[in-house]
């Protein structure tokens, strides 16, 4: 690929990956509850993740930077949900979410463990 | 490409700050674990933005420890979160 198109390239998945970022520190602030903020946490981290991991894939295209490079996202992509998963329950079981603005409570009926 | 590293600054900063916003402010445990997670990942893509633009791939793994770090950190807190925790 010729320098002009990997200059572009680089630079468009950085600007990504940055608004990517920009989109969750302002959603850490507008969103009402825990929950929703989680939200805003783990959506950008992936894709910003993403974006950045595939910029440095895309300017060497060494085996070994591309093996790191897939082993990092597929680190995050699972261990993130996960992560989500454990906080959206704490703050379940500690009632951190305001009930006002929830539509469904799948979990009232089942009691409070 | 100075436009490029000069935006995505600033877009880092900012949501940096913005987290760290939360950090100082969020009313409980859970907001401040949320914040510091969204502060990991924006120094992650901070790295790899660096590294994608001068063309190095020298500290690929200090992105693979640093992603392990926030995951930890939100995994330990979640898990031994007093249950009466108020908000």
């Amino acid at each position: 690929m010729s320098d002009l198109v990997r200059d572009i390239l680089t630079g468009a998945l950085v600007l990504v990956s940055a608004v990517m970022c920009l989109a969750a520190g302002v959603g850490l602030i507008r969103f009402p509850d825990v929950l929703s903020r989680l939200h805003a946490a783990t959506k950008p981290q992936i894709f910003g993740l993403m974006a950045v991991t595939l910029d440095v894939a895309v300017n060497n295209l060494t085996l070994a930077t591309v093996t790191l490079v897939v082993a990092i996202v597929l680190f995050q992509a699972l261990t993130a949900p996960m992560a989500a998963h454990l906080v959206g329950r704490a703050a379940y079981t500690s009632e951190h979410l305001r009930s006002d603005i929830l539509i469904i409570d799948e979990l009232s009926g089942r009691g409070r463990h | 490409m100075g436009i490029v590293i000069a935006i995505a600054g600033v877009l880092f900063a900012a949501s940096a700050l913005l987290a760290v916003y939360r950090i100082v402010r969020g009313p409980s445990v859970l907001d401040r674990v949320v914040a510091g997670d969204v502060l990991v990942s924006t120094v992650i893509c901070a790295l790899g933005a660096e590294m994608a633009i001068n063309r190095h791939t020298d500290n690929l793994p200090v992105l693979l420890v640093l992603a392990l770090f926030a995951v930890l950190g939100s995994f330990s807190v979640a898990r031994f979160l007093p249950k009466r925790d108020r908000a």
